[in-house]
């Protein structure tokens, strides 16, 4: 479905690293499933610095996933150094890893995850509330960051009431509105269709350029390419680590 | 600490958006609740409508007067020691006012004797038995905590004199006379004719086993001559200073002793009684009905907990992908348990209030058609059962906000 999405590396901009923000090293993480140990990550290294835009590639089974949940801190590697903006992050505690994800990490989900029951102003708001700020700020950024992805009109709506894009669209000021170190995003097209999914590429890309740092997660090379970095996964391992062409 | 208070507004507004898109199930959830808490509250108020039925019973034996008979109030064990005292005779209560007025700063007032016996009133066609009929002296009129409905109470001369003339209660004369006055008429006590010049009023019963309104009252001579003074009689003794009764007892003893002209270190062959004995014979009935009754309400309560903890439950397996979510948005441990208890509690509270209101269209009800029933609400109810909500709505919607609160973020998110 993605087969319509072009790959747009001409022309377009490339922003130079800035600094470290994320420093993986030699990371393995080990699951038991009832009597079975399985491997998901069997010694990654991974940098990434401000202003990147990367995408995370592999099969299921490669150990893709894993890696998001690592560097987005909802999971600690077993064994492995993980520094984030220079701290160390890979034996933190929970509500600790929870302080690092609201301050520092923008989550965009395939399946949108929004209460279904707020409206998308109470929604992009949700995060600023965890992070402790009073109504009057958390409105006012929060209108600031929808009306960023072009849904300043649509802040009392409900989610039933928006489209899929919309909802991404949603989703990703929900990311935006703590102004987060990275922006990771899985499969962020995963669920919609395909002029839509050109869409919300395209937001990224917008993203990119006003100097944000995206990582996304996917399975399909089309997506991929809208990225300057491609790690590529397979069996736990990295399997290749450099520019999109 | 402001965002400890951003966290709990949120979570309010979700609790109450929760509840509104699953009316069906909070509204069911909170019926256990309701059911509850009218049950508790409901014992809560019969409980206290017992204890003001009680101390009304009491405050008719009056707080400031002591019976001097020949048995204690109570249960006796050792009957051998009392049962051959003399009787206490009438005279014994003329003795006792001499010794009173010779007595300086005396605490007690007077002695009224009190013979008394059960009697069937007649009159014409018209019969009530169970007539409790005393016989007494004009001083009655002083310990007496009634008002006259018509007509007055026989004087000195009349009782001294013994004219057959006679008091009734309310039930009495609504018996004998319904819809007309009493007075002037003439009613057979046992056969014996009495004039009756004086009707009380309404007074109700003690503890529902005494009817203060089925009494008749007449002179102590002409009770003597009706039905004899045999069986022995009762001395009523007034204090003076009812907030010094301990005193005043310790009084009477001597003042009945001397009455007696009993020797000293004989042992008192009377006893002093008063409503304080009464007291303490009760209150251990009253506990036993309060821990009884609301054990057996707190029963009804319990299941309407586990109902709010099984529908937490509900709640957390639905909501596992929103708390993911939540988590992944940087909701501490804190956050989500918080989020669910107050679910829980917020459940518990509309229920605890809908059952108090209930409570108290139910005891208005329950007084309205029955007005004898000792039923009372009363302000602390409100509170009690605001207080047992939230206490039962955090013990319930503990076990499963703690588990949703620990959830790893991963696994929440993935599920489906």
């Amino acid at each position: 479905m993605s087969s319509t999405i072009a790959p747009a590396t001409a022309g377009r901009v490339t922003r130079p690293a800035g600094p470290l923000v994320i420093d993986i090293a030699d990371v393995s993480k080990l699951y038991k499933m009832g009597t079975e140990i399985i491997h998901a990550l069997r010694g990654v290294t991974v940098e990434i610095r401000r202003n990147e835009y990367l995408a995370i590639m592999g099969p299921s089974g490669s150990g893709k996933s894993t890696l998001m949940n690592m560097l987005g801190c909802l999971d600690t590697p077993t064994a492995g150094r993980y520094e984030f903006n220079g701290k160390n992050v890979a034996h933190m505690a929970d509500d600790e890893l929870a302080d690092i994800r609201n301050r520092e990490i923008g989550f965009v989900f395939q399946t949108f995850n929004l209460l279904p029951r707020s409206t998308a102003l109470a929604n992009v708001e949700l995060p600023l509330i965890y992070a402790g700020l009073p109504a009057s700020a958390r409105r006012e950024r929060a209108e600031q960051s929808l009306t960023s992805v072009g849904l300043g009109e649509r802040m009392s709506h409900k989610p039933n009431e928006l489209s899929g894009g919309q909802r991404q669209r949603v989703a990703i000021a929900r990311a935006l509105v703590n102004n987060p170190s990275i922006i990771l995003a899985d499969e962020p097209t995963g669920n919609l269709d395909s002029k839509t999914g050109v869409e919300i590429m395209a937001l990224f890309e917008q993203l990119y350029e006003q100097g944000n740092t995206i990582i996304v997660v996917t399975h399909e090379e089309d997506i991929a390419r809208h990225a300057r970095r491609i790690v590529r996964l397979r069996d736990g391992l990295i399997e290749s680590d450099g520019p999109a062409l | 600490m402001a965002r400890l208070i951003y966290e709990l507004t949120e979570s309010f507004r979700i609790a109450f958006a929760q509840i509104r898109a699953n009316k069906l199930r909070s509204a069911l959830t909170a019926l256990g609740v309701i059911i509850g808490i009218v049950a508790v509250t409901l014992m809560g108020t019969a409980i206290r409508g017992i204890d003001t039925g009680f101390q009304n019973s009491l405050n008719m034996l009056g707080d400031d007067i002591l019976y001097v008979g020949k048995w204690p109030w109570g249960n006796v064990e050792d009957w051998w020691n009392y049962v051959g005292r003399p009787p206490i005779k009438p005279e014994d209560a003329e003795k006792l006012n001499v010794v009173f007025a010779d007595t300086p700063n005396s605490l007690l007032d007077l002695a009224v004797p009190m013979v008394g016996r059960g009697t069937t009133a007649k009159y014409g066609d018209h019969k009530i038995s169970g007539v409790m009929t005393f016989g007494t002296s004009a001083d009655y009129g002083r310990i007496l905590n009634a008002d006259f409905k018509e007509g007055r109470l026989f004087n000195d001369t009349e009782a001294v004199a013994g004219r057959p003339v006679c008091v009734i209660g309310f039930d009495i004369a609504e018996a004998l006379f319904p819809g007309r006055s009493a007075i002037g008429e003439e009613i057979f006590l046992n056969g014996h004719p009495n004039w009756v010049i004086g009707v009380l009023a309404k007074q109700g019963s003690f503890l529902g086993l005494f009817n203060f309104d089925n009494q008749a009252i007449m002179p102590i001579e002409s009770f003597r001559k009706a039905f004899g003074t045999r069986r022995g009689s009762e001395i009523r003794v007034k204090v003076r200073d009812k907030t010094r009764l301990v005193e005043a007892k310790e009084e009477l003893v001597g003042a009945m002793r001397r009455a007696r002209a009993q020797l000293p270190g004989e042992r008192d062959n009377f006893s002093i009684n008063d409503q304080g004995a009464i007291k303490a014979q009760l209150d251990p009935i009253k506990q036993g009905i309060a821990m009884a009754g609301l054990f057996i309400t707190g029963l009804s309560l319990f299941v309407g907990a586990i109902g709010i903890m099984n529908i937490t439950f509900v709640s957390v397996k639905e909501r596992t992908k929103e708390i993911g979510t939540r988590k992944a948005l940087g909701a501490r441990r804190r956050t989500i348990l918080l989020q669910f208890l107050i679910e829980a509690v917020s459940i518990c509270l509309i229920g605890g209030l809908v059952g108090l209101s209930l409570t108290y269209f139910l005891v208005l009800a329950v007084g309205a058609i029955f007005p004898a029933f000792p039923i009372e609400f009363s302000i602390s109810l409100v509170f009690v059962s605001v207080i047992v909500s939230v206490v039962v709505g955090v013990a319930s919607g503990f076990a499963p906000a703690w588990g949703a609160s620990r959830l790893d973020p991963v696994v929440a998110l993935r599920y489906e």
